[in-house]
């Protein structure tokens, strides 16, 4: 069975859910990276679109006009960007705006394991370099704000349906699968040099 | 056929191809990601190969490019002395850039130096980035067009070891890379490693190992076996797709090696992410062509 989250979401939605979950949403996602984040912290500008019980997606996609209507535009290829370049940021985003569902690529940091955990929030990632299957989970963009940041960065609102598969990377505790993970890796990695080392001593 | 329209048909497939490329996943990396998908044996690892499987076929069957970051543009070039079209050669690389930009499409990635603007063109100064390989007594044009995306280009990195350091100091070097760049460089990763004297010719010999095919050996056995030995050490890691945990980390590991000088031994490594886009393609001096990326393409 699917899990699937509709926005607006709620804490009570996100309690069941732990790292390592797969989950789906419908309803809306907007694209949200590195600007906006820094608009809205360092300059303090108010996000043209409200985001509470919301979805963010740290994403720059590829746009395209829709023939014969008026400024419509259709997705063409979206995928998410490295999360971790908005990590200095996302703390306050999570506590000023009361999203709840961040989506993008890799980890994040204590500042969103914290951002997570006080205000009851999950980071997922999006599988990247799946740009065409995301792109054909969107139904329709529905707005388009802050256009002065060009393609990229413009906050597109899309409603989604069954968007995913999202696997769950911080949960709504403040735990960090890749943290999680990392650990394990370092430990794998010297065990297998300590293995590869007697292997190549070709300078004798 | 009048010279100047044998180079625009020549400038012509070589765009198409450039766009073919970014859509179509070479036949030995399919290969390769159907071949770990089926053996994975970790359930949300597998999950994550279905859906890249299925975002190839959806990108294939809607004509659009299969990931978003369509790379700056890379080739290595082999031309034949006796190729007809020997002089023209860079600018109409540079234009075949320059239209598959505007057709395919591709995202706009050459961004100039110091002036830090976009051209929105993927080409500029030395962009598309051109690997010059000169072939006596063919007539024949080789190509391998890659596209470099952000992900998989920021991991490279090269050093410059003592002999005392040996061979053990370059493993180290690569493992490291491998769980921390890494990670966040959408494995399964092919991992470029060139060993040679000094860090120009490492890197360099990194990113050529990417070219060859996934699966094939260096010439040189004990290289070979190293080529092996780090894949089966980097999968014992379990990185898996995304770095979310598999039973495996990588599509394979290619050495490319050099004579060094007796005080140095100099390593680099230079990644392609799962969506490896590399292609290539020989024309002949009719401008016949064909591909053994891209087997039976139509241009
Ligand atoms: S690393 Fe490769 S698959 Fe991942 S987003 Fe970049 S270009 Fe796409």
């Amino acid at each position: 069975m699917k899990k699937i989250l509709t926005t607006p979401v709620s804490a009570e939605d996100l309690k069941d859910i732990k790292v390592g979950d797969v989950v789906y949403l419908n309803g809306h996602i907007v694209t949200c990276r590195d600007v906006a984040h820094r608009r809205l912290i360092e300059l303090g500008r108010e996000l043209p679109v409200d985001l509470k019980g919301g979805a963010i997606f740290h994403a720059g996609p590829i746009v395209r006009k829709i023939e014969g209507e008026e400024d419509k535009f259709e997705m063409v290829s979206v995928g998410p960007t490295t999360s971790m370049r908005m990590e200095k940021f996302e703390k306050e985003f999570i506590e000023q705006t009361g999203v709840k569902v961040i989506v993008g690529k890799g980890g994040m940091g204590p500042n969103t394991e914290a951002g997570c955990r006080e205000n009851k929030a999950i980071h997922c990632v999006f599988p990247a370099g799946c740009a065409v299957a995301a792109a054909t989970c969107v139904e329709e963009i529905e707005g388009a704000y802050w256009r002065d940041l060009g393609m990229p960065e413009t906050l597109w609102v899309c409603r989604v349906k069954e968007f995913g598969p999202l696997i769950v990377s911080i949960d709504a505790e403040g735990n960090n699968i890749f943290e999680q993970n990392k650990v394990e890796f370092n430990k794998r990695k010297e065990e297998a040099l300590e293995a590869l080392y007697p292997k190549v001593k070709f300078i004798k | 056929m009048e010279r100047q329209e044998a180079l625009e048909l020549l400038t012509g497939k070589v765009a198409n191809f450039v766009g073919l490329v970014g859509k179509v996943l070479p036949g030995d990396v399919t290969a390769k990601l159907k071949e770990l998908s089926e053996n994975e044996t970790v359930p949300m690892a597998k999950m994550i190969y279905e859906f890249m499987e299925k975002n190839q076929r959806e990108a294939a069957e809607l004509n659009r490019p299969s990931c978003q970051d369509t790379g700056l543009i890379q080739m290595f070039v082999r031309v034949g002395t006796k190729f007809p079209y020997i002089d023209d050669l860079k600018p109409v690389l540079k234009e075949a850039v320059f239209i598959a930009t505007k057709e395919a499409p591709l995202r706009h990635n050459a961004v100039e130096t110091f002036d830090e603007v976009n051209t929105g063109t993927n080409t500029g100064t030395d962009a598309p980035w051109l690997y010059w390989d000169i072939i006596p007594n063919s007539d024949k044009l080789e190509l391998d067009v890659y596209m470099a995306g952000g992900g998989c280009s920021l991991p490279g990195q090269g050093k410059t070891l003592m002999p005392g350091e040996g061979y053990e100091g370059v493993v180290k070097f690569v493992l490291d890379v491998m769980t921390s760049y890494g990670l966040n460089a959408c494995p399964p990763l092919l991992v470029g490693v060139g060993i040679g004297t000094s860090i120009d010719s490492a890197a360099f010999m990194a990113k050529k190992a990417l070219m060859r095919p996934v699966g094939s050996h260096n010439a040189n056995p004990k290289a070979a076996a190293l080529e092996d030995e780090m894949t089966a050490a980097i999968d014992s890691i379990g990185l898996g797709p995304q770095g979310l945990k598999g039973s495996k980390s990588v599509m394979g590991v290619n050495i490319e090696n050099s004579a060094r000088h007796p005080s140095v031994i100099s390593c680099a490594v230079n990644v392609g992410c799962w969506s490896h886009r590399r292609g290539t393609i020989t024309f002949n001096s009719d401008l016949s062509y064909q591909s053994s990326t891209h087997e039976g393409v139509a241009l």
